[in-house]
């Protein structure tokens, strides 16, 4: 009854995942400008890795597998604001003007 | 040397975690690479405070907590807009003022605004942040420092 449960959370969990990672690779095609592309991505980097790994653990229980996802998500945590940070100042610098105001158009 | 030992011991724990093997064999070669990675650390100068951040006081899980509620929050509004035939977006550039004391504080800030979907750091100089939101009240909520306050709070 309670690897039923643990299989359902799991199911959502990763279902939510996948969506979101869809949502980020949708929000890539319409959206604008570099700037705001960033921002799609940015949904896959924090709630869809977030969700699928935390359903990955749930389904390995206490072992060291939980342990190297764990440390994974530690990883991503750290290292995808500070890649998205180098991207944007790279594209700063390379001069790409930011899209301002409200545009509704692709 | 404080910080160089900090720098042993969180490596031979990572080491021992991510193996899995405990054979003589096997550890003989996680010690050497432990050392080697010391040693490299120490030749390149980069074991110092700011590598170890254990000077980070306060309600840090209750931070946490907060980042998670915010982040969950700011991903359902950035998919709402993504998905929504209008692309209801309104870009927006605006220049923050971090109240932290130290570069640390400062650096915990700018990771946190780019972690949060719908708004990006895009320059650090000092205390100055310049952020990319991709909606105006995105922006405003940023504005309204909130996410400051709970930062500051955090330093010792």
């Amino acid at each position: 009854m309670i690897i039923d449960a643990l299989d359902i959370v799991t199911a959502i969990c990763l279902a939510l995942g996948c969506f979101l990672g869809i949502s980020g690779g949708v929000g890539i095609y319409r959206l604008p400008d570099f700037y705001t592309r960033m921002h799609a991505t940015s949904v896959t980097d924090s709630a869809c890795a977030f969700l699928i790994l935390f359903g990955l653990m749930l389904q390995s229980g206490f072992s060291l597998v939980t342990v190297k996802l764990g440390f994974i998500l530690l990883f991503m945590v750290l290292s995808s604001p500070t890649a998205a940070h180098a991207l944007a100042k790279t594209a700063v610098q390379f001069g790409i003007e930011p899209l301002l105001g409200r545009e509704d158009k692709r | 040397m404080k910080y160089t030992f900090y720098l042993t011991i969180i490596l031979a724990a990572f080491w021992l975690l991510l193996s899995g093997h405990y054979t003589p064999f096997i550890l003989a070669c996680g010690a050497v690479s432990v050392a080697l990675t010391v040693f490299l650390s120490l030749r390149m100068r980069v074991v110092d405070e700011e590598s170890q951040p254990v000077y980070l006081g306060g309600n840090v899980i209750g931070y946490w907590l907060w980042l998670i509620k915010e982040i969950t929050l700011a991903n359902i509004d950035v998919c709402k807009r993504i998905w929504s035939p209008r692309l209801d977006i309104s870009p927006t550039v605006v220049c923050l003022k971090a109240s932290q004391k130290t570069p640390f504080g400062v650096m915990v800030y700018a990771n946190s605004i780019t972690i949060t979907p719908g708004t990006i750091c895009i320059d650090v100089d000092g205390n100055n942040l310049e952020v990319h939101a991709l909606t105006w009240s995105a922006a405003e909520d940023l504005l309204g420092g909130e996410m400051d306050k709970r930062i500051s709070a955090l330093e010792i």
